[in-house]
């Protein structure tokens, strides 16, 4: 590989910050994270076919008041990649390029995860009772 | 029209490998493939916030559930590979890009099979 200084295409810091631009990099780094969030659901599954006692110990450490930070991390990334994945795949058909609906659809994502990541937290303790 | 390739080009057969859209179009397969499945998982989930063990052990049994849950398992970690791919070519170059991306396909092989041996394990072998 040449390791000549050749300019590089401009990174995050030269821009101007915008919500569309939020969007796209809440929309990368959601899913990194939601891959982290996969390997915790499938430790969860593991634990599940081994036993009751590593299933017990396991959820005690998944519902801690640090699992249960993490789980709420999850929660709003996959919300937050939910609603812009599906905003792509609109984007994909052709539309939303003009700057405004790109602005507001932007906006829109994350109205809607932060709505649906609370919704879905509030109904978890009401449902538990501890509401 | 059906060949507008010059005689060199020909002869060096550096063609299309026809295979050009195929990653970014089976990252909104499973990305749609996704949607209902995440849906159900997160309301089951809700739905079962007071059960413990036995309860959950008995439910991953039912066909139905053990089903959407491996094909959760394997739509997502599918998903996750393809994502992770784009990211990698995007921030990390050279031999450590080839050896990152050995990495990610291992892993994702490995996490995947995990998953739905434990689905089954509980469903058929429990």
């Amino acid at each position: 590989m040449a390791k000549a200084n050749r300019p590089l295409s401009p990174h995050l810091q030269v821009y101007k910050w915008g919500i569309h631009m939020v969007a796209s990099i809440l929309h990368r780094a959601t899913g990194a994270a939601l891959a982290f969030g996969l390997l915790l659901l499938v430790w969860w599954l593991t634990a599940l076919a081994t036993g009751p006692d590593y299933f017990n110990y396991v959820t005690m450490l998944l519902t801690s008041t640090v699992g249960r930070l993490v789980l709420f991390g999850i929660t709003f990334a996959a919300m937050q990649h939910l609603a812009s994945g599906i905003r792509h795949l609109i984007m994909d058909t052709g539309v939303l390029y003009d700057l405004e609906r790109n602005r507001f659809s932007a906006q829109l994502t994350i109205v809607f995860s932060i709505i649906a990541t609370l919704g879905i937290w509030y109904q978890a303790y009401a449902l538990a009772g501890k509401i | 029209m059906s060949d507008m390739n010059t005689p060199l080009a020909k002869v060096r057969g550096l063609g299309s490998a026809k295979t050009g859209t195929h990653h970014w179009w089976m990252q909104r397969v499973s990305a749609v493939a996704n949607i209902p499945l995440v849906i159900w998982f997160v309301v089951s989930m809700l739905g079962h916030v007071q059960s413990d063990f036995a309860t959950l052990f008995s439910w991953m049994q039912v066909p139905f559930v053990a089903v959407l849950m491996i094909l959760l398992i394997a739509n997502m970690s599918y998903h996750m590979n393809l994502g992770l791919q784009i990211a990698i070519e995007d921030y990390v170059h050279g031999r450590a890009r080839i050896v990152s991306m050995l990495v990610l396909d291992f892993a994702t092989v490995v996490l995947a099979v995990l998953g739905i041996f434990s689905v089954l394990k509980i469903s058929v072998g429990g």
